[in-house]
């Protein structure tokens, strides 16, 4: 087997895959702008995004909040530095943690049911069906999941970022024996606008891409519940992988220079 | 046929890859008849439905519904032209987060803005004029048996009145007495809203009963097409080994992909 037609069909494969992907989005995008918008169908997906997502949000940075604390003390402690303990637990949950928790939990739970639900679809012919009842596609199923995604990221992770500070609060207080005002003082001295408002970015980018994600896959699976399975698998592996490297690009544009 | 075809088909040419599968296909179907396309599985009768649809596009050639030329056409426009259409699918195709009256009073609330209320009290009556109780309007597509299936996605193809009414496989997967009533129904609604009717099918039986024309598609071409009560004596080979379901003839089964 030649190597080189190896890397070349691999390529041509990506860039094939890219291509799709950058017509995917160019098109659903200019569905979201333009109306008739469904407020019934925006609103559901809203509900089940954010509503629905606030346990395993909730839980998993209050614990991130709380590890966080934990960690940071016992690093802290060797250069006599644990007053900053409070200080790292804000800034990582704002900047980084809130929204990277938030952005892969949602991609596991609502990256997999949007691909999995418009994939059964895809097979089943009923996206055909939408097609010859008048009623676009991507317009009843994809728009409404992209606004949606797009504005209930921005909100889970306002909640993750208070329950993470507040689960650093709670091992703070409680195990490390912090002053209550102290922690508190702490928390707020040294945080700015821009440490939350990186992370409502970075949240709402994620959001767009977990919902691309799942209505891309799904759009395009074939091959009947095997075909869903992989929609399914792809949609997840894809949203949480572009979520990383979205991270780092939109890191690098707010603070590189700073 | 009336002179000027509601739909018109010239040269129709679609291929996946190598496969070509619809190759420089002719077709004609008048205003308010009833068009059969028999042919083997495989032979590009759901390609041929999906292209005149919107849902396929093909390389080449020429589709016109009422004389207008569809292909190459903008979305919004299409989706005009789409409001023309009912489409009955082989698997029925049924929303299964929509309650059975919500999937037929789908294009009227959709496509036609119909108010909720209005909508429901049309899509009941066309579950009735399907045989279907006002209570199977509140079930969920999941609890219906396959022929209630196929009955409600003929309501729904109906409801918003449409001018062309597209029946894909509508008897495959029923029992012979399920296969009459569907067949029944669907001479009947085609005849009540006057409309044209295009449908695929490899059952005889379903073909003789809802066609007024029949034409027999095989290698990409209809390869013969006329009166459905001329089909016995179309004096094509192809035809007669298909109506006859014979292994022995100018058709060779690929038994090898």
């Amino acid at each position: 087997m030649n190597p080189l037609a190896t890397l070349g069909r691999v390529f041509i494969g990506f860039m094939q895959v890219a291509g799709r992907i950058s017509l995917f989005t160019f098109v659903a995008v200019s569905h979201c702008l333009r109306p008739p918008w469904y407020p019934q169908l925006i609103g559901r997906q809203m509900l089940d995004i954010g509503y629905f997502s606030l346990p395993v949000v909730g839980l998993t940075s209050l614990f991130t909040g709380m590890v966080l604390a934990l960690q940071s003390y016992t690093g802290f402690a060797r250069f006599s530095a644990e007053g900053a303990v409070a200080t790292v637990v804000v800034l990582s949950m704002t900047r980084e943690l809130g929204p990277v928790i938030a952005g892969l939990m949602v991609a596991g739970r609502i990256g997999a049911s949007m691909a999995a639900e418009i994939g059964t679809m895809r097979v089943t012919e009923q996206i055909d069906a939408l097609s010859t009842l008048a009623t676009n596609p991507f317009k009843y199923l994809v728009a409404p999941r992209l606004i949606a995604g797009l504005t209930m990221l921005p909100l889970l992770v306002i909640v993750a970022d208070v329950i993470g500070v507040f689960g650093g609060y709670l091992v703070g207080v409680y195990k490390l024996n912090f002053n209550p005002a102290a922690y508190l003082k702490r928390t707020f001295d040294f945080l700015e606008f821009i440490d939350v408002f990186s992370g409502l970015v970075k949240a709402g980018a994620f959001g767009f891409i977990i919902s691309l994600m799942g209505c891309y896959h799904g759009y395009h699976s074939e091959g009947g519940a095997q075909g869903v399975g992989r929609a399914t698998t792809n949609a997840v592996v894809s949203a949480s992988i572009l979520l990383l490297v979205f991270n780092y690009g939109i890191t690098e544009i707010f603070f590189a220079t700073r | 046929m009336k002179h000027h075809p509601k739909i018109s088909i010239r040269g129709l040419y679609k291929a996946f890859g190598p496969k070509v599968v619809l190759d420089g296909l002719d077709l004609d179907v008048g205003v308010a008849e009833s068009m059969v396309v028999i042919g083997g599985s495989g032979t590009g009768k759901s390609v041929l439905l999906k292209c005149v649809l919107g849902l396929l596009e093909p390389e080449s050639g020429s589709i016109k519904i009422d004389g207008v030329e569809v292909l190459g056409m903008p979305t919004s426009e299409r989706e005009k032209i789409n409001r023309k259409f009912g489409m009955l699918f082989q698997g029925a195709a049924l929303f299964d987060s929509l309650a059975v009256w919500e999937n037929v009073a789908f294009g009227l609330i959709r496509a036609q803005g119909v108010d909720r209320i209005a909508a429901k009290r049309i899509a009941i009556e066309n579950l009735a004029s399907v045989g279907l109780r006002p209570e199977v309007g509140e079930l969920s597509p999941a609890e219906l048996s396959g022929g209630m299936k196929k009955r409600v996605a003929l309501a729904r193809a109906v409801a918003t009145k449409p001018e062309i009414i597209f029946f894909d496989e509508p008897t495959t997967g029923l029992d012979p007495i399920m296969s009459d009533v569907i067949d029944k129904l669907i001479v009947k609604c085609v005849h009540e809203l006057g409309a044209t009717a295009l449908s695929i099918t490899h059952d005889m039986g379903s073909a003789r009963k809802i066609a007024h024309r029949v034409a027999m598609l095989h290698m990409g071409k209809i390869i013969w097409q006329g009166p459905v009560a001329g089909i016995d004596r179309s004096g094509n080979p192809y035809v007669d080994q298909f109506i006859n379901g014979r292994a022995e003839g100018p058709i060779q089964m690929q038994v090898r992909a």
